[in-house]
């Protein structure tokens, strides 16, 4: 692989044997922690609740409590609560079918993400569309969407109804790494940079499309510097520092709101559990998962919030605890809330029933 | 009225359309500055500004994804595929999201989108450029599919399409764009999306034709009409929803049917149609239905091979002689 013309990055030279990437990377200063004690703890329970909250789907799911896909968040959170902290309400977030950690980051609550995921009538999208079709308008969560890279044309269209309406809205897109080898990304990027539209493209680069790394799927596995074909502005980010991710972001925000012009983030990240509930991981080892762990984003950040005084033991004990209620609470409520009346069935597919 | 062309009324509902509401605008390869492949869109750039009537790259998954995003945010687009050949490279974005986005939100937004563009045979640009498309998009729940066959319908549906609250596909036939015919210039003119018309009366035998089988049709029942036999021709306009009623009330009369369509025959609109005779007015047939459909072949460049391809008079007249068994 010494042939291949790539400009940056350890991961490309070190391809395809190793199949590490963001511990790879030089290490770079910590972000800096110039943020209010509220804001920070208010990211910290983000991030531990969406945790607890996938946890708690797995042990659902076993149960037979959630059906069909269900692909959990768990190690990337970081990317997730980091970049929509960023956000002003009325901004947009459109994603992929990883997006019960999202959602909730962006305000729709456990309860209703969770009865969604049992395919309950109280659900976010009223049981209708399950796990991978996540939506709430009145949070300007447009969607979760379930082929891959799908919701990136759609994002880059909702970026431009925010410019033709002359709003100053900015549009977030989160897709996986392997959605980048999609036609959609390219066309997307392309048009978006053209008209200067104020969408902000974040790449997860979890480094497995499903069970294919990264390095078995991409001739060129820098994801930011492809940007650099569409003369966008472009970074790559410790997807598992939180406060990288927020400071990003509002670098993006910033330029979508006051340029109209976008971003790509490549957020470097991970993922401990398989693709999806049904995926046994066998196509990577126990050793390389524990790499990772060691950088857990919620485990590195307990820590700074620690070192700077922000929470004590004691605080995390009780935020733990509020949670274990939250998830509780979002269990119960799904658990309660009756199936779709079987007159749904037939409702909204149009805007007025047709023949 | 004044009379015009088929494609002097779709620029006329686009104009009227864009003046009457600004979260319209219209988006698609060459529809600007170039005014049209097809000069539908002509002179539209010059009144409504390059912010309404935009040009694209040769994207159509990018721009017709774009398009739904925009709808699902508060705007009206109107995306044209320069042929709806090119709209296969963006059936992920018009079936995956334009159709399914209601319901899989729970019925939390709608998409009010056009896609639009001529389909249908053209002259001599062989198999990848004449293709009749309306099965496929006509086959998805969520999905609307129109097909005009006059200018005065072409104007009328289209105003109705772009202000309709779903997603709608809008198949203008490629040799029809300089047909003419009388067009009401009122500007509140629509006609409802799921009727049909008779385009002529008859007693004998109904053909159900659409698009370019509309004049070929009526062709054919003027020649019938001289040998004694009395065609009711009807246009569904509309593909989805289809008013079947028009059609079981028309066969009750003549118990007599054949479909007429450009489109290949396997699993196309005029079995969906044959089908739904079948389940209703079977007792009522005096024969079986006879489809006439375009070749089960790709679409060939020769001109006699073209030809033979695409059902024309002939072709409607001797299934019409079937069906009344002379």
């Amino acid at each position: 692989m010494s042939s291949q013309p790539t400009e940056r990055s350890s991961r490309s030279k070190n391809s395809p044997a190793s199949s590490a990437g963001v511990l790879e990377r030089p290490e770079e200063p910590s972000a800096q922690l110039n943020e209010d004690r509220d804001t920070l703890v208010k990211i910290f329970h983000q991030m531990l609740l969406i945790r607890r909250f996938e946890e708690k789907c797995a042990e659902s799911y076993s149960l037979g409590k959630i059906g069909g896909f269900c692909h959990l968040y768990i190690g990337q959170e970081a990317v997730g609560v980091g970049a929509i902290s960023a956000l002003r309400p009325d901004d947009y977030v459109l994603t992929s079918y990883r997006e019960h950690g999202q959602a909730i980051a962006k305000g729709i609550s456990p309860e209703a993400v969770m009865a969604e995921l049992y395919g309950k009538a109280d659900g976010c999208s009223h049981g209708k569309g399950g796990s991978m079709h996540l939506f709430d308008a009145d949070v300007n969560f447009f969607g979760g969407h379930a082929i891959v890279g799908g919701q990136i044309p759609l994002a880059t269209g909702v970026a431009f109804a925010s410019k033709y309406k002359e709003t100053d809205q900015v549009t977030l897109c989160f897709f996986g790494e392997a959605a980048v080898n999609q036609g959609a990304f390219h066309e997307s990027l392309n048009m978006a940079q053209l008209w200067k539209l104020p969408c902000i493209y974040i790449c997860e680069n979890n480094m497995y499309g499903m069970g294919t790394s990264l390095q078995r799927a991409m001739s060129s596995q820098n994801v930011a510097s492809k940007a650099r074909a569409y003369e966008l502005a472009s970074e790559s980010v410790d997807g598992m520092d939180v406060l990288k991710m927020r400071e990003a972001t509002q670098r993006a925000i910033k330029r979508a709101r006051e340029e109209s012009l976008p971003t790509l983030i490549e957020a470097l990240t991970y993922r401990y559990m398989g693709h999806s509930m049904s995926d046994p991981g066998k196509y990577r080892t126990r050793a390389e998962i524990e790499k990772y762990q060691e950088r857990d984003p919620i485990k590195v950040f307990t820590k700074t919030l620690k070192d700077n005084g922000f929470l004590s033991d004691s605080d995390i004990a009780e935020i733990e605890a509020q949670i274990k209620d939250e998830v509780e609470k979002a269990v119960h409520f799904a658990d309660e809330s009756p199936l779709p009346d079987s007159k749904e069935l037939y409702t909204d597919v149009y805007a007025n029933p047709i023949n | 009225m004044p009379v015009m062309t088929m494609r002097d009324a779709l620029n006329l509902a686009l104009k009227e359309e864009l003046a009457r509401d600004s979260s319209v605008f219209l988006m698609g390869e060459e529809v600007a500055e170039y005014q049209g492949a097809y000069k539908v869109t002509r002179g539209l750039l010059e009144e409504f500004g390059p912010k309404r009537v935009i040009d694209t790259p040769i994207t159509e998954l990018g721009f017709a994804g774009l398009g739904v995003g925009a709808a699902m945010a508060g705007l009206r687009p109107i995306i044209e595929f320069m042929t709806f050949n090119f709209s296969i490279l963006a059936t992920d974005q018009i079936i995956n999201s334009a159709a399914k986005m209601r319901y899989m939100s729970g019925g939390q937004f709608k998409i009010p989108i056009v896609f639009r563009g001529p389909g249908g045979s053209a002259y001599q640009v062989s198999s990848q450029h004449s293709q009749a498309l309306e099965s496929w998009f006509a086959y998805f729940p969520g999905l609307k599919v129109v097909m005009p066959s006059t200018p005065a319908d072409a104007k009328g549906l289209l105003k109705s399409a772009i202000r309709d609250d779903d997603p709608v596909i809008f198949i203008e036939q490629e040799r029809m764009y300089g047909m003419k015919g009388e067009v009401p210039e009122d500007a509140d003119f629509t006609i409802p999306l799921g009727v049909g018309e008779v385009k002529r009366e008859g007693t004998d035998a109904t053909i159900i034709a659409r698009s370019l089988m509309v004049p070929t049709a009526l062709q054919a029942a003027d020649q019938l009409e001289k040998e004694g036999i009395s065609c009711e021709v009807i246009d569904p306009r509309t593909i989805r929803p289809l008013d079947i009623n028009l059609i079981i009330e028309s066969i009750k009369k003549t118990n007599r049917a054949v479909v007429a369509e450009e489109s290949h025959p396997f699993a196309s609109v005029g079995a969906e149609i044959s089908a739904q005779i079948a389940e209703h007015v079977f007792d009522y047939l005096d024969a079986p239905v006879k489809r006439v459909s375009g070749a089960d072949v790709p679409m060939p460049y020769a001109k006699n091979l073209e030809q033979m391809a695409i059902p024309d008079v002939a072709h409607i007249v001797a299934a019409v002689k079937e069906v009344s068994y002379v």
